[in-house]
């Protein structure tokens, strides 16, 4: 493969999102097989100070796109950007988070580039010179391993999934800034309305404290809340219970919600349907606590304990509490 | 919109290991066009004019595509094709060039098929059509020729105005999908499907294999009640060492 590794490192603020390292990380790993170098693009506001710090992942050269009308993810503007750089630079390979923003982009770029994107990657891996990735399909009852024809190849990578590695020593890159011409645009970005105080997103969560139609109502999460809160994680939600009316969309795991693979996911009251069984299947350690001994949950828990959820989550609460003030 | 596999069918691999066996699988209309289907039903229902919905697929489809019809679309269009190339941008290519020939202000899409999961349709089609296009929404207003559309991000929502016409592809809280009743889905074979080839475009992704994911290593129940609290907290450090 020719041409450099492009690969999106994307922003939330003035902070990267910590899918960026992790795409900056596979992406220098990419170009270690195929000798050649990770050039990141970066696009926001305030951003530049960051930029540099790309470096400790892998990347030996940054692109910053700043302007106050980057700050939020315009279409247009970001695809603008990021075509005038893949032209500059002919990358073989570009890739992106699989975030709202980077699924958003990657396919439009393709269509400018004419070529393709495998999306939501778990694995890529190069063989005779050709990229191959490895994507879940039918929301991950399936391992799909495809290739793309034409050049560059797109892949966008599920957050979470690929270890964002810092390297020693750092490598310092070079760092230049890209001028901002904003381009004729039929859509105007008016605001970000946040969903409250929540810290992290689902898809990036290390901890998920998950509630399902064993919660009986939404007043009763609280317990979830409480859990979720001393472990540092987020709630997520089963279909059932976002169909009640208890929990909005958003905090939905599963085939037409999220797909997640955070570190540790607690399923309380969850059956364990298959609808919620694809979305959350990749985590690395399942905690299923249900008072249906039959569930299928169990099935495929690592770990299982059954019994009341209004008993076992406040005495886990009260576990965990203990715990993290000794560690 | 398109036809997949419901969502609760097991999915089976093909004997030639490189695509899905869907012969027993129940299909139905993929999940996220119903909610942008509605949302079409909605509009017109509101302001007047007509919902066409453009499927591209093999005969089958026909049964989706009625469904649709009940569910409150005037007319259809098939681009029928039996072996189309798996390819997210080839379905783009061909989606786009047949609507150069069709006159509308609101493009929905749902925001990714249920079966290949590729999520890459609407934005291609509409880069092809040189329209806007906001992906992930969950609700839409339209008033003057614009739209405000309420995109879903991770912790949000972004609000988004645009000029029709332009394209959306629907997220799961976009409506509520209705139900077609019996008398819907008899008048719906009266309406007019009108089947066509499309032009057809070279697929350039390539599946070279398709596996089960990997079975999760048995699990074991700890116990029951709060009694097992503490050996859960125990294992979770010092076995699977997450906390």
């Amino acid at each position: 493969m020719q041409g450099p590794i492009l690969v999106f490192a994307e922003s939330s603020g003035s902070e990267f999102r910590k899918s960026a390292f992790e795409a900056v990380t596979e992406a220098r790993r990419l170009a270690d097989l195929s000798k050649t170098e990770v050039h990141a693009l970066s696009i926001g506001h305030k951003i530049r100070d960051q930029a540099s710090s790309l470096g400790k992942f892998g990347a030996d050269k940054v692109s910053v796109a700043e302007d106050e009308m980057l700050k939020l993810f315009q279409p247009d503007f970001y695809r603008q950007i990021a075509l005038d750089l893949a032209k500059r630079i002919n990358p073989s390979v570009i890739l992106l988070p699989a975030t709202s923003t980077g699924k958003d982009l990657a396919p439009r770029l393709a269509i400018y580039l004419n070529t393709v994107v495998a999306t939501e990657c778990t694995e890529l891996e190069i063989s005779d010179d050709d990229l191959i990735a490895t994507r879940p399909a039918y929301a991950g009852k399936v391992l799909l391993k495809v290739k793309m024809r034409g050049n560059p190849k797109i892949a966008t990578l599920r957050p979470n999934v690929f270890t964002a590695k810092e390297r020693v020593p750092a490598i310092s890159p070079s760092v230049e800034s890209l001028s901002f011409e904003k381009p004729a645009t039929k859509m105007t970005v008016k605001e970000f309305v946040t969903h409250g105080a929540k810290k992290q997103d689902l898809t990036e969560a290390g901890v998920i404290v998950s509630g399902g139609r064993g919660m009986g109502g939404p007043e009763n999460y609280k317990i979830l809340e409480e859990l979720a809160s001393v472990m540092g994680g987020v709630v997520g939600a089963s279909r059932a219970s976002v169909d009640a009316g208890w929990r909005p969309h958003s905090d939905q795991v599963g085939q037409t919600g999220r797909t997640v693979s955070p570190t540790l996911y607690i399923a309380c009251g969850i059956s364990g349907a298959i609808q919620h069984r694809v979305g959350m299947i990749n985590s690395k350690v399942i905690v299923a606590i249900n008072k249906d001994p039959e569930a299928p949950i169990f099935g495929f828990a690592d770990y299982g304990i059954v019994g009341d959820v209004f008993e076992v989550v406040p005495a886990l609460t009260q576990e965990m509490r203990k715990y993290y003030g000794k560690n | 919109m398109r036809r997949v596999p419901d969502t609760a069918t097991r999915i089976k691999i093909a004997l030639d290991g490189k695509s899905i066996a869907t012969s027993d699988a129940e299909f139905v209309i993929n999940p996220y066009e119903e909610y942008a289907l509605e949302q079409g039903v909605q509009l017109k229902e509101k302001y007047g004019g007509e919902v066409i919905v453009l499927t591209l697929g093999p005969e089958k489809s026909t049964s989706v595509i009625l469904k649709a019809l009940a569910l409150g679309a005037d007319r259809a269009i098939h681009l029928k094709s039996e072996n189309f190339p798996d390819d997210p941008s080839a379905v783009a290519r061909a989606i786009a060039t047949e609507l150069k020939t069709v006159e509308f202000d609101v493009l929905l899409f749902g925001k990714k098929g249920v079966d290949d999961d590729s999520q890459q349709v609407g934005p291609m089609v509409a880069e092809l059509l040189g329209i806007p296009c906001v992906t992930q929404i969950v609700k839409l207003d339209i008033s003057a020729g614009k739209a405000v559309a309420h995109r879903e991000v991770e912790g949000g929502v972004i609000v988004v105005e645009a000029t029709l016409p332009a394209a959306f592809t629907a997220e799961k809280d976009l409506t509520v999908p209705r139900y077609a009743s019996l008398r819907e889905l008899v008048a719906a074979r009266k309406k007019p499907i009108l089947v066509k080839e499309p032009q057809q475009f070279p697929g350039i992704l390539e599946t070279i294999s398709v596996q089960y994911p990997p079975p999760r290593p048995p699990g074991r129940v700890l116990g029951k009640g709060v009694e097992a609290v503490p050996m859960l907290v125990k294992v979770l450090h010092e076995e699977a060492k997450v906390i």
